[in-house]
């Protein structure tokens, strides 16, 4: 019997390590993973509130969730590749421009 | 048991986050994400989630993060550089993400409540149902994925085509 | 069967949407039949899908507005309530078909310059404009979130959409590992609401959180995680790095459409979020968004005075016209409200004009974004000179101009709320930006033309100033028709 706020601890904790990726990583793909396992954080609270709820809108909630990751990682992707055939590099704090 | 079993997941997932920061090699981040994403999976089988662990393998782990490996493969990533402005970022950044951890973890913890416990097998949600409220109640949603994949498509497309 | 998952109302509600989705696939085709000297064909079915999508809409036979007056509805619920569509949404859907039309228009000769003239730009700008649309009547956070994704999605795409301009894919980049940093973030206000309320249902969500007991932690964490989120879309201080950045990298005409349409539907999302689910919590929020106008307007106007680029300042000064509308939501009273409306579609014509004569100025082997390609322009071309002081003019709120009605409202609104301190800095800053933007004034007309290279005005260019400076003039000098219908779209929202 694990109650419910175990869950939504550890969706938060994931939260935040991901927050930590956004801001430590310099490499363009890992920040991207970052942000994905932000996304991820997020589905695991939906799902425990879903089941908190004894309802489903939670789990339908993580299913668009899903779908917009796969494609933001598909732009994001294509858009990393673009940028590496003109600068040759991945390392944010050498594409002047991104001054994060 | 399942005490335990939420414990072993729990731990492997943040375990595997961890590795995913630290590791800065990028295909080894990306092997630690797909551990964070099957530790996952399993957590939400325990709360009656089948069909969403069962995409979360498929989909997230299976297709994204495949898509990430691929990209890295092909750019040829190698070790990330430390620069100047990545130290300067940990100083300002890391009470900032400390401060985001308690803050979170502490209001999460204290104000849910804490009788509602997850009991494994408890959940009356089928994924037949998910399909029935999927096309009833978000079907509007459910045609936007439609468009937003052709988006991603014609996009990806556009953005990383060869010159001709 | 069928009857149980869609109804006619359904269709109706959606039609201008459909429309628009089915030209993108369209153009998405026939450009595969075109050969390259023929691609404008690709703008001209776009132009006709916005004005099929214009059709579908409007107060005559088979338009939605009519068959609304029809039925003597007010609002029209559709989609067993996850979108409702009524005055407000009708707005805002105008608002998006015209700067997707005047954007299109735009583009022409721009692409055709770069050597990117394809039918892929206008399908996804259409297909962004019907994310905007989601965005703008929306009920349920899934469809709100699924909205604002394509939206965004689609914009990224654009920004980059000059894949050998270096300037351009950066800015690409910055602007989606930025975004999809805030939609986390956002995402992870979404969950707490839901945990909140245990529905997705904005209406719902809303009654939950005003039984919650005043102070709850919980309801603080939601609101501060969406607000972050929200104000990086509209690019509020202090999520707005990306802003001037990709202002500056993306093509011309995207910066043009993405300072106006997403713009828009990013501040139609705000307003639904604060006056519905958040509306109860309004002491919480408050505070928050005074002192995130104060410092937008703060940056958005002293960073622009330091530019040499004229796409980067119209950056800051977009920065700057976002702090100006959050005031009109501090205030929140009816005129308030008004003045956000207004502001909108009057900033969505001036700011298309301004940025219509800079892509006038991109001339083969010139970009013409810095402010010293402007020198002496009144002795190239005194029409795109003269265009140009009028829209600066409006920009900076100088009457007879519409900029001028906008900005009336939201100052009006804060002295009828008290808020005299604000009204006193908001007026201190218009004479600021007076003086950057006078600066390209001053370059247009005292200083000696460096070449003799004449800004293209294009027919698209043409017809795009020609409605941009009319409706500019017509809403600053009769401004009772654009007042009486946002008068309207703020009392459907109020209710």
């Amino acid at each position: 019997m694990v109650p419910l706020s175990y869950y939504l601890v550890l969706s938060a904790i994931l939260f935040s390590l991901g927050v930590a990726g956004f801001i430590f990583k310099r490499n363009l793909v890992t920040l991207f993973m970052s942000v994905e396992l932000m996304l991820n954080a997020v589905n695991l609270s939906f799902v425990a509130l879903s089941y908190y709820f004894r309802q489903l809108d939670g789990q339908i909630f993580v299913f668009f969730v899903m779908v917009v990751a796969a494609a933001e990682a598909a732009v994001g992707l294509a858009i990393i590749i673009s940028v590496f055939r003109n600068r040759q590099t991945l390392n944010v704090d050498e594409i002047s421009r991104l001054k994060l | 048991m399942y005490e335990i079993l939420f414990f072993v997941f729990a731990a492997a997932a943040v375990g595997f986050a961890i590795n995913l920061l630290v590791q800065r090699h990028p295909i080894y981040s990306a092997i630690s994400l797909i551990g964070v994403m099957a530790s996952l999976a399993s957590l939400y089988l325990m709360l009656g989630a089948e069909f969403i662990a069962a995409v979360q393998v498929i989909v997230y782990a299976g297709a994204i993060m495949v898509l990430f490996v691929f990209v890295i493969m092909l750019l040829n990533a190698g070790v990330e550089e430390r620069t100047n402005r990545s130290r300067m970022a940990k100083q300002l950044g890391a009470p900032l993400v400390v401060l985001l951890l308690g803050l979170l973890t502490s209001l999460v913890y204290r104000n849910f409540p804490p009788d509602a416990a997850v009991r494994f097998g408890d959940f009356p949600g089928q994924t037949a149902d998910i399909g029935r409220r999927l096309y009833i109640y978000y079907m509007l949603p459910f045609e936007v994925v439609s468009i937003l994949i052709l988006v991603a498509i014609v996009g990806a497309v556009v953005l990383a085509k060869k010159e001709t | 069967m069928l009857n149980e998952y869609f109804s006619s109302v359904d269709l109706l509600v959606l039609k201008p949407a459909i429309l628009l989705t089915l030209f993108a696939i369209g153009v998405l085709l026939t450009d595969l039949m075109l050969e390259p000297e023929q691609k404008y064909l690709n703008a001209v079915m776009a132009l006709a899908g916005v004005g099929f999508a214009a059709y579908s809409l409007g107060p005559w036979p088979l338009g939605l507005q009519h068959q609304m007056g029809m039925a003597g509805a007010d609002a029209l619920e559709a989609f067993r309530g996850a979108v409702i569509v009524d005055s407000f949404g009708i707005y805002f859907m105008w608002l998006f078909l015209i700067a997707a039309a005047l954007s299109i228009l735009i583009s022409i000769r721009y692409l055709e310059i770069e050597g990117e003239h394809r039918g892929e730009y206008y399908a996804i700008m259409l297909l962004a404009t019907v994310g905007m649309m989601i965005l703008a009547i929306g009920m349920d956070l899934i469809t709100l979130f699924m909205g604002l994704e394509l939206m965004v999605i689609s914009i990224y795409i654009l920004t980059g959409y000059l894949r050998r301009d270096r300037r351009s894919n950066e800015a690409a980049l910055k602007y989606l590992l930025l975004g999809a940093f805030s939609s986390g973030i956002l995402l992870y206000g979404m969950s707490l609401l839901y945990g909140l309320s245990g529905s997705t249902d904005l209406r719902i969500i809303a009654s939950s959180i005003s039984q919650r007991p005043a102070g709850d932690p919980l309801v603080l964490i939601a609101v501060i995680t969406i607000c972050g989120g929200l104000f990086f879309k509209i690019g509020a201080v202090p999520f707005h790095q990306w802003l001037p950045d990709a202002y500056e990298g993306a093509p011309h005409c995207v910066t043009a459409f993405m300072s106006v349409g997403p713009k828009a539907a990013a501040f139609a999302l705000l307003i639904r979020m604060f006056l519905v689910p958040l509306a109860s919590v309004r002491d919480v929020w408050l505070p928050l968004v005074i002192g995130v106008a104060i410092a937008t307007m703060t940056i958005g106007n002293l960073a622009a005075i330091t530019q040499s680029n004229v796409k980067r300042m119209l950056g800051y000064s977009a920065i700057s016209h976002a702090g100006y509308m959050l005031l009109g939501i501090v205030s929140g009273n009816e005129n308030g409200l008004k003045g956000i409306m207004i502001y909108l579609m009057v900033y969505a014509f001036m700011n298309l004009g301004a940025m219509a004569v800079i892509v006038a100025m991109r001339r083969k082997d010139i970009i013409g974004d810095e402010i010293d390609d402007f020198a002496g322009l009144v002795y190239k071309s005194p029409t795109a000179a003269v265009l140009m002081l009028i829209f600066l003019l409006s920009l900076a709120g100088i009457p007879p101009t519409a900029g001028f009605i906008g900005k009336y409202f939201i100052f009006l609104s804060l002295i009828e709320t008290g808020h005299y301190g604000l009204a006193v800095v908001a007026v201190l800053y218009v004479a600021v930006s007076l003086y950057y933007y006078f600066q390209i004034v001053t370059s247009m007309f005292t200083r000696e033309a460096t070449d003799n290279v004449v800004p293209a005005l294009s027919p698209g260019i043409r017809l795009a100033l020609g409605v941009s400076l009319a409706m500019t003039l017509f809403i600053g000098l009769y401004p009772n028709p654009i007042i009486e219908v946002a008068g309207n779209t703020v009392a459907s929202i109020l209710r």
